[in-house]
């Protein structure tokens, strides 16, 4: 184990985010395509969104779009931008910033009517 | 004061994986790693094993994973770490032994960046004139000492093996940026394959880990740059 610090963090952070949405598109590739047997198959599936469970994943999941989007413009400004590098710890606070002030909100708004552990 | 050491030890002739072994040991607050090594290598384990040289923090031989961070044990004062020390060999390297690393194919790649003064003019009668403004501009990479604290702190080096690691692309950048060399293409090419420059992923652990403080994450996003805007 490696005590890196926070670009360490936003990296490992980038990755799993990514690989979660990937995760996701499978499993949005999979319950789509039960259109295609049947509307009782698909409706059936998609019953499972309802769930508290679901809603909350499905928070986490914008979670992670817009952690992996804010963090990748972070990254690109990094490559393109030639103050970027001096800037680090401002664009580091910068991302986590915007992140948060994005996602807690959409928390508010997605998780409101939820029946919890219904 | 009291200090515990727990070593990453691994004997290739007897372990079939690396283990930690403790050693108490007494030191004082401003003996420095290395020092308190030296004492467990002379008078409780002899069989330890660690490279150091100058001891002086410039031949860059004794860089290893102290607590958690790539750090020359040469440096690093026993009180500032703490009482409990972990000391590791660095990461992305294969161990030869205890916290002995094989450095070759950090060399190789090192030469594959022809790190040497390109010029393809006949030489002046005097010397090859540079301002002090030009000798500026790659001044901080002219002090890489080779230590490969950089490299074995970065993720995608530890996860490819190919990829040329920060070390290399610091010191493409001391020539790449020299107003006297005429050798950047030839670097640039090495650079630009899919194991360069563009395998670094801003992480910045090679920024913390150089102990000469070389802004080693700013000099590869200059030489990400260069390739970037001067196609």
């Amino acid at each position: 184990m490696y005590r890196g610090q926070s670009g360490m963090w936003l990296w490992v952070f980038h990755r799993l985010t990514g690989v979660g949405i990937l995760a996701f598109l499978f499993l949005h590739v999979a319950d789509t395509y039960l259109v295609g047997l049947g509307p009782e198959y698909y409706n059936e599936l998609v019953f499972l969104y309802k769930l508290w469970v679901f809603r909350l994943a499905e928070w986490l999941l914008v979670g992670a779009v817009l952690y992996h989007a804010i963090n990748g413009i972070r990254v690109v400004l990094m490559d393109f931008w030639e103050s970027g590098v001096e800037r680090h710890t401002q664009l580091v606070f910068g991302t986590l910033g915007l992140f948060l002030l994005l996602w807690l909100p959409a928390g508010i708004f997605m998780l409101k009517d939820v029946k919890w552990f219904a | 004061m009291q200090v515990t050491l727990k070593i990453l030890r691994f004997d290739p002739e007897k372990d079939k994986k690396a283990h930690f072994k403790s050693y108490e040991i007494e030191a004082d607050p401003l003996d420095r790693i290395l020092d308190a090594l030296n004492t467990v290598k002379w008078y409780k384990d002899g069989t330890l094993t660690f490279r150091r040289s100058c001891a002086h923090g410039v031949c860059g031989s004794d860089a290893m994973r102290i607590n958690g961070r790539n750090r020359l044990a040469c440096k690093e004062l026993v009180g500032d770490i703490g009482k409990k020390i972990t000391i590791e060999p660095m990461l992305g390297f294969r161990i030869l032994k205890d916290l002995v690393v094989d450095m070759e194919p950090f060399f190789e790649k090192y030469r594959s960046i022809k790190p040497y003064l390109i010029n393809y003019e006949d030489p002046p009668a005097t010397e090859r004139f540079q301002s002090a403004e030009d000798r500026e501009i790659f001044d901080e990479t002219t002090k890489c000492i080779l230590c490969g604290a950089c490299s074995g702190s970065c993720p995608p080096f530890w996860s490819n093996s190919e990829f040329i690691g920060p070390a290399a692309i610091v010191n493409a950048h001391r020539f790449i940026f020299d107003s006297r060399d005429q050798g950047s293409d030839e670097r640039i090419a090495v650079l630009s394959q899919s194991e360069g420059v563009f395998r670094c992923r801003t992480v910045y652990n090679c920024t913390d880990a150089c102990p000469r403080e070389i802004p080693v994450t700013k000099a590869i996003e200059q030489i990400k740059r260069v390739m970037l805007y001067n196609r």
